[in-house]
């Protein structure tokens, strides 16, 4: 300090505008509040729509007041929806469907990914391509050729697909597989190579190497990927409306629109409490694991 | 016990050649280096040795067997790696340990080892500690440290310290020529830095487009280096190469640089050089520090010329005067009080005694 006092004393005394960096900054900063704020709104705009409608009641609904307001709220929307059987059993389905379907997606992916990124072998380079090629063809085209497929195996086996549940979960991996094993790809490939390789001379099998070194570097990325598999699980709509139509075997997206809409009289209240308790799990999970990717994103996996 | 050697090794990636038939034998305990510019295949010969890249031909030999198939792990060796390689996620023990581990090591012998490791390199205090949380030199240490438990035949070592800036860099290349010196294992180290070879090595080999151009200890590729590129690539400045004739005149033998300029050659040398009189693409090698300003008393062999000096940069001990000769730029080291000024003729004194006579058509020195 005494060293610095000395310094600016001896120092040449000339008027120095003080503040432009930290003016630019506070503008810079109102600039990206105010399109924050106005996206925020914009976005927000459909689930407060949804939450206002869920709380209204069947004649609120109906009555010519202010759509964008609750004059006398109720719960009764969600009180019906919870206590008939059927959206349990959505919920559950949906659930069951998702949950299976992101662990059989991430154990697929994650060792393809590793292999096809990292143990060199012939035609892996045409291969990771090839899985990504096969993501590109929408799911609209594909429902046809899988219900073909779905047919053959009654024929020759006698297992009926269609119409269960857990059929899903044979069906989504063909969206969830090659966009994931992608992710991971992408991931696998920026870890350096020098720590696959310290850890074969350490003594390392490769199954040893996955599971200690690439798992836990890679979390971020497993993360993301799991987030993405969890999302397009839980809201797929075509394949389920395709594949499912007994009561008892449809999930959330399907069950919602077709037992609360019935010809053309739309059960609003119901519709949106519906939607609004089908869009709560995604919303925990992003919060939860959004914090371990971020966390995991500036945790400087590798040399810094 | 850990020899290693190479017998005629090849490393081929589809049709281009990257190492072109290495022979070497590394003794028990030697510190070697490899040393060249990028693209030599110093890195390669490093890993083909460590199991990292499969052989196209010849043998690699440690302690005596053959390791051509055997995968890394089962050779035992411990390498260290030009970006440290520590995995992220596990603090520095779990970094050190991680080998003994997975080779299902008893606890206390992990434990005691680590320790001593840690002891020797002086990062107990960072053993809880992960590897963000560690400084450039820090790391390198850990990384050391892993290879160490290990207590392995060889360490290879490629470009360790090239992450490093320039002061730390001094400084761990003395930290592991002194674990050298405590832990005496064989030792593989790759470098494109000659001043690391030098300085580190017992032996260096210098390799250049996939081939070995001349093994010796540090003084003696300084001294009596075999090739051009030898001689150009040890040494800093780098020797000065210029163009040159060889000529007769009453009896003795003279270097002839330009019209002006020429040297008697030492006696010593004459007869290894008559062959070469009037022969074409000679070039004469003289190291910067036996070009210096010309002083009352002369040696023998100590030659005066006069220059016209294009550049002076001083260095604070000495100053680096740089002018041309024949076509060829040249450096000499003077004494920062001599007075060498750019754009003005100095006087200047060559020592042939330590000359090299080099053959442009072979590149050897002769």
């Amino acid at each position: 300090m005494a060293n610095a006092t000395v310094a600016t004393a001896g120092a040449p005394t000339r008027p120095v505008r003080y503040g432009s960096i930290s003016q630019s900054r506070r503008w810079a900063l109102r600039w990206s509040y105010f399109f924050l704020v106005l996206f925020a709104i914009f976005f927000l705009m459909p689930p407060f729509y949804m939450l206002v409608t869920a709380l209204k009641s069947k004649e609120e609904i109906a009555a010519i007041t202010n759509p964008w307001w609750v004059y006398s709220p109720t719960l009764s929307n969600f009180i019906e929806l919870l206590t008939q059987n059927q959206y349990l059993i959505f919920f559950r389905n949906s659930a069951l469907v998702s949950i299976c379907v992101v662990v059989v997606t991430m154990l697929i992916s994650v060792i393809a990914a590793f292999s096809l990124a990292r143990m060199k072998f012939w035609g892996s380079a045409a291969l990771a391509t090839g899985v990504f090629l096969t993501y590109l063809i929408p799911d609209t085209l594909l429902f046809i050729p899988l219900f073909k497929m779905m047919t053959f195996v009654r024929e020759t086996t006698g297992i009926e697909l269609v119409n269960h549940w857990w059929t899903l979960i044979i069906i989504y991996p063909t969206l969830t597989v090659p966009f994931c094993t992608w992710i991971m790809i992408g991931y696998f490939a920026s870890i350096p190579k020098e720590l696959d390789e310290a850890a074969l001379i350490d003594g390392a099998t490769w199954m040893q190497t996955l599971t200690k070194i690439f798992i836990p570097v890679a979390l971020p990325g497993i993360i993301a990927a799991t987030i993405f598999c969890f999302t397009v699980s839980w809201a797929q709509f075509l394949y389920p409306l395709a594949f499912t139509t007994s009561t008892t075997e449809l999930v959330l997206p399907v069950g919602i629109v077709t037992t609360l809409i019935k010809g053309d009289v739309f059960n609003w209240g119901q519709i949106m409490a519906g939607a609004l308790l089908g869009a709560a799990p995604p919303l925990i999970i992003y919060a939860f694991l959004m914090d371990y990717y971020i966390a995991g994103l500036t945790a400087g996996a590798t040399k810094g | 016990m850990a020899q290693v050697s190479l017998r005629k090794v090849i490393k081929k990636y589809d049709e281009v050649l990257a190492v072109r038939g290495v022979d070497l034998d590394i003794a028990d305990k030697e510190f070697i280096v490899l040393v060249g510019p990028s693209g030599c295949g110093k890195s390669t010969t490093l890993r083909m040795i460590a199991g990292l890249e499969e052989i196209s031909g010849g043998d690699i030999a440690i302690g005596g067997d053959v390791v051509n198939d055997v995968p890394p792990k089962d050779r035992d060796i411990a390498m260290v790696f030009q970006n440290y390689a520590l995995y992220p996620h596990m603090n520095v023990y779990e970094n050190m340990s991680f080998g003994l581990k997975l080779k299902k090591t008893p606890k206390q012998v992990i434990d005691q080892r680590v320790r001593t490791a840690a002891g020797i390199l002086d990062i107990t205090e960072l053993l809880d500690r992960k590897p963000k949380q560690l400084s450039g030199g820090q790391r390198q240490r850990v990384a050391m440290g892993r290879a160490i438990v290990r207590d392995p035949k060889v360490f290879l070592f490629d470009e360790p310290l090239s992450n490093l800036d320039a002061k730390l860099r001094v400084q761990m290349r003395t930290e592991i020529k002194k674990v050298h010196q405590k832990v005496r294992t064989t030792t593989v180290y790759v470098t494109h830095d000659q001043v690391e070879a030098m300085t580190l090595a017992d032996r260096v080999v210098v390799m250049n487009a996939g081939l070995i151009e001349q093994v010796g200890t540090p003084n003696d590729l300084y001294h009596s280096p075999a090739t051009k590129f030898v001689a150009g690539f040890i040494g800093s400045p780098a020797m000065n190469f210029i163009p040159c004739q060889l000529e007769q005149a009453a009896g003795a033998l003279r270097v002839r640089l330009n019209d002006k300029l020429a040297f008697p050659v030492p006696d010593g040398r004459t007869a290894r050089y008559t062959s070469f009189v009037g022969k074409p693409n000679l070039v004469l090698g003289l190291r910067p520090e036996h070009i210096a300003e010309t002083r009352p008393h002369t040696e023998p062999n100590q030659h005066d010329f006069e220059q016209m000096i294009e550049v002076v940069e001083p260095m604070g001990m000495e100053t680096l005067v740089y002018f041309t000769i024949n076509g060829a730029e040249v450096c000499g080291r003077v004494n920062p009080n001599a007075g060498a000024t750019a754009e003005r003729t100095m006087k200047l004194r060559a020592d042939l005694s330590n000359m090299h006579l080099i053959d442009d058509t072979t590149g050897k020195v002769i």
